[in-house]
């Protein structure tokens, strides 16, 4: 079986602005919706109380609410979690209120209510924890991208460093993008799988670059654009094969790790889907704009062993 | 070409075993246990205990399944949960308050393997049920407490030297004294310098032209003063843990300010905050001795004004109900030795205050007994009761006789742990019911598993043998990965187990980069044997850039990440180390063993081989 069978170089530079315009649309569109909506952040990063309770049977809310309304918590949410028979419950932080004894207050007004009612997890994190994670994850974003420039740029050249790391933050940007539209709540383990989704989405990058940079030196005889729409075809099948299967192992944690790790596979899959595109058709044009050329990446040769001899590849 | 010295192969048969006998462990279901340590510092754990908790068990006629005794304590398994209630009901009655017996779940894995140090891996409160308490101790309070016993410290020492002063109050953390004149300041001012060795004195006058010193701790001796409330708020809240009977409790500093503070299988979360914030105090109070009063007290007519307390070691005291001290004039209480005899002894350091009420009740109680008594929980206890020598002046006190090195270690400790040092509150909680850590596991099992039958398949179809061998690659970095996490005992949390799943995914991108690169070669005609070697290596420079790009996001995440994120970095650094060994190096191996030896060689298995040349294609020759 092989799925891929490219016979000719694909012109994927002929199109680049395309894709570039294309890419840039989404991108300003995520910003869109982070400026006017903003990240629904969750009780990791803005402080407050989150509580897990299940019913023996289906969750009525009215009657929820009407036990909660009791207590004047000001602005709670309740919401069904997962399953019909869970609800989850967001209090926000309040000043005066002893956090310890905010959530036994609450399933005690819920127990008085319906005394199937059992506390499965209960999430608080106060003002300062909260904007020290938010920092935090503010900080390892950055050092992500500052050590991943750092070791492109040693490794390859400063242009492919630049360009990908400016097509993997936009990969960033439009996971936040659709986490604002769409108004999904922004957790610690949404950060994680951002983060892994920068670091994995340079993998396709590098391997892009690898292959230009070999490209450079076998191809001796060819243009800038002909060596990455070479580097490009014959690594898309690698590309798509690689994605789909991890696209395959996030799915099954979408499907199969339940209502915790939602939003974390969710961020995968989405961040992975874009992974692909911005890597391969946004990187390798902003290269090309930048102006690479094969004296940048082919060091004076040293000779390399027999079975790496020159060839010339249609 | 293909072929791999013998060290090689020997380096992969060990990773192998030893992969194979880390991972191992995790296959053995838990069983129910009992868990028996020592609640205080001079209370050992030995072989003793492990027979006495065999003796209680044989004579209660509860069947047990082996006991043993590691450095936490005894642990003794059970058939099922209602003989471990049993049994835990039973030993707690015998052993007494010395002793916690905790409910505890051990892996059923036999001897051997626990002997060669291999344990099912770490969960983490998400998995296993729980709860986190991260505590943040004010330290701005506690640096006022300071402060204010050096105002009445500073104000007993002037009164004492006789320097003319207008007064002493405390702003923020710092004591200001006034004066009316200059030559009584600068006399103050050396008395002050030369008394408190950790505070720093400046002259400050206020806008109306009047004089003032300013008293200030010192920066370092804030700072040993805030690393001793931290220390000290550490070992009363281990203290108070061991309380709640949990089998593996977690107090730990964080940071300079912080106290991690995390209870497995605790899920009565109302008592342990209710225990954590609990204040303890110290009192000292004079014992009741006179000739009968002890005797009646224990005929049950306990005289007016005094209460029967029972002193660490069993023995009843008779003490006076009226408080002469309270533990807030301690400054510290440390273990050391008497100088003239070279007993153990616990020198205390008593304030200002304290020394001078101390001095006046010594002289006139000379050959009486003083009790110091904790009250916790409305419960109080005498930790000891010494005879008073002579006239005590000065603040510092030294209690000995009849006290082994650890008992003046323990009474030091709690002397000083009558009460925390500083405040703290709770600023992050976190509780998991075990039902949803049950359905954690399950969930997080299931989503590698269904993951990795999908990655097999296609692999398998789309690479035959080649692909096989990719599966058989990857299934070896999943144990490899396994072992690794039990053998280091890192936490594995639910983000955890999908970093493991993740990591998978990512991992067969080398494997895949490697084929592609092999098939690539046979279609411009490339042997088999030339392919696979030019696949391997030139894949390798490859997977080395990206896995090192992906590393530098899992340790930045290791920095920055906290709880369930650092869960995940933790399977993710690890997981990208073991893909490195497995689907480069093992995957090589096996390729070897298989085709290595064959010198011609036609054809290998990948899967077909399609050439622009022959359109329709071929398979690979």
């Amino acid at each position: 079986m092989e799925f891929f069978r490219i016979r000719r170089d694909i012109p994927f530079m002929r199109h680049a602005l395309t894709f570039n315009v294309i890419s840039l649309v989404t991108f300003l569109l995520a910003v869109f919706f982070l400026a006017t909506r903003g990240l629904n952040l969750g009780v990791d990063f803005r402080g407050g109380t989150l509580i897990e309770v299940t019913y023996d049977h289906g969750v009525d809310f009215n009657r929820v609410r009407g036990a909660l309304d009791t207590l004047n918590l000001g602005e709670y949410a309740a919401q069904s979690f997962g399953s019909s028979n869970t609800a989850l419950i967001r209090l926000p932080l309040k000043d005066g209120v002893s956090s310890a004894q905010l959530s036994e207050r609450v399933l005690g007004a819920l127990r008085a209510d319906d005394p199937t009612a059992t506390q499965r997890r209960v999430e608080f994190v106060g003002p300062q924890v909260g904007k020290e994670l938010y920092e935090n994850g503010a900080l390892a974003l950055l050092l992500v991208s500052l050590g991943i420039v750092g070791y492109l740029a040693m490794r390859f050249e400063w242009r492919f460093a630049i360009a990908a790391i400016i097509a993997n933050l936009h990969d960033v940007i439009i996971i936040l993008g659709f986490f604002a539209m769409f108004q999904w709540e922004f957790s610690l383990p949404v950060l994680a799988a951002v983060l892994a989704v920068l670091g994995y989405s340079v993998n396709e990058s590098v391997v892009i670059a690898d292959r230009i940079r070999e490209n450079f030196r076998k191809m001796r005889k060819a243009t800038v654009t002909h060596v990455i729409d070479n580097a490009i075809t014959s690594t898309i099948s690698r590309t798509i094969i690689t994605h789909g299967l991890t696209l395959m192992m996030v799915l099954s944690i979408l499907f199969f790790g339940g209502e915790t790790l939602h939003y974390f596979a969710l961020a995968l899959t989405i961040g992975i889907c874009f992974g692909i595109y911005s890597s391969v058709l946004v990187m390798a044009p902003l290269v090309m704009w930048m102006g690479v050329s094969r004296e940048d990446l082919v060091k004076p040769e040293k000779r390399r062993d027999g079975a790496d001899g020159e060839k010339i590849v249609p | 070409m293909n072929r791999y010295p013998l060290w090689k192969y020997l380096v992969i048969a060990v990773a192998i075993v030893v992969g194979f006998l880390y991972t191992l462990p995790n296959f053995f279901p838990e069983a129910p246990a009992v868990q028996v340590s020592s609640s205080k510092a001079t209370v050992a754990v030995d072989n003793a205990l492990l027979g006495t908790v065999e003796d209680t068990l044989k004579a209660a006629g509860i069947p047990y399944r082996g006991a043993t005794l590691d450095p936490v304590g005894v642990k003794v398994r059970f058939a099922d949960p209602d003989i471990q209630l049993k049994a835990k009901d039973a030993l707690q009655t015998k052993l007494g308050d010395n002793y916690i017996v905790a409910l505890n779940l051990l892996s059923a894995s036999p001897a051997w393997l626990t002997a060669i140090g291999a344990l099912p891996m770490y969960l983490g409160l998400d998995l296993r049920g729980g709860v986190h308490f991260l505590l943040q101790v004010d330290m701005k309070a506690a640096l006022d407490k300071a402060a204010d016993r050096y105002t009445t410290d500073i104000r007993s020492l002037l009164r004492e030297k006789k320097v003319q002063y207008g007064g002493v109050v405390r702003e923020a953390s710092n004591v200001v004294v006034r004066f009316r004149d200059g030559a009584e300041r600068a006399k103050a001012r050396v008395e002050i310098e030369q008394a408190f060795a950790d505070l720093v004195v400046r002259e400050a006058d206020a806008p109306g032209g009047e004089m003032r010193l300013i008293a200030t701790l010192k920066p370092e001796a804030q700072k040993k003063f805030q690393d001793g409330a931290i220390q000290q708020n550490i070992t009363i809240l281990r203290n108070r843990v061991n309380e709640l009977g949990v089998a593996e409790p977690i107090v730990q500093q964080q940071g300079a300010e912080r106290v991690v503070v995390q209870l497995p299988g605790v899920q009565d979360t109302a008592r342990a905050k209710d225990l954590l914030g609990r204040t303890a105090s110290l009192e000292i109070r004079m014992v009741n001795d006179e000739p009968g009063a002890l005797e009646a007290a224990l005929g049950g007519q306990v005289p007016f004004g005094s209460d029967l307390f029972t002193e660490r070691g069993g023995s009843p005291v008779l003490v006076r109900r009226q408080v002469v001290l309270t533990g807030d004039r301690i400054n510290d209480a440390q273990p050391g030795f008497d100088s003239r005899s070279s007993d153990a002894a616990v020198h205390v350091n008593l304030d200002g205050t304290g020394a001078r009420i101390f001095k006046e009740v010594t002289r006139d109680n000379v050959g009486k007994r003083m009790a110091i008594v904790l009250v916790e929980k409305g419960k109080a206890e005498v930790i000891t009761a010494p005879v008073i020598r002579e006239e005590i002046g000065g603040g510092r006190v030294q209690i000995s006789g009849r006290m082994s090195t650890r008992e003046a270690n323990d009474v030091a400790l709690l002397m000083r742990a009558g009460a925390l040092a500083a405040p703290m509150e709770i600023v992050e909680e976190r509780t998991v019911g075990p039902s949803l850590g049950k359905e954690n596991i399950e969930k997080g099992f299931n989503s590698v598993f269904y993951g990795f039958i999908v990655l097999s398949i296609f692999m398998c179809v789309y690479y035959h043998l080649m692909g096989l061998i990719s599966t058989i690659a990857l299934s070896l970095n999943l144990l490899l990965l396994v072992a690794l996490l039990s053998m280091l005992q890192a936490t594995l949390t639910l983000p955890g187990i999908a970093a493991i799943a993740l990591t998978l995914g990512m991992a067969i991108d080398s494997n895949v980069l490697i084929n592609e690169r092999i098939r690539e070669e046979l279609r411009w005609g490339m042997t088999p044997h030339a392919a696979v070697s030019a696949g391997y290596e030139r894949a390798f420079g490859t997977i080395l850039d990206s896995n090192v790009t992906t590393l530098i996001a899992g340790i930045a995440l290791l920095i920055f990440g906290s709880g369930p994120v650092r869960g995940f970095a933790v399977v993710h650094c690890l997981g990208i180390m073991t893909s490195m060994f497995s689907a480069v190096f093992l995957s090589r191996g096996i390729v070897n063993l298989i085709y290595g030896g064959r010198k011609k060689l036609d054809k290998i298995s990948i899967g077909q081989v399609w050439r622009p040349a022959a359109s329709g294609g071929v398979p690979a020759k």
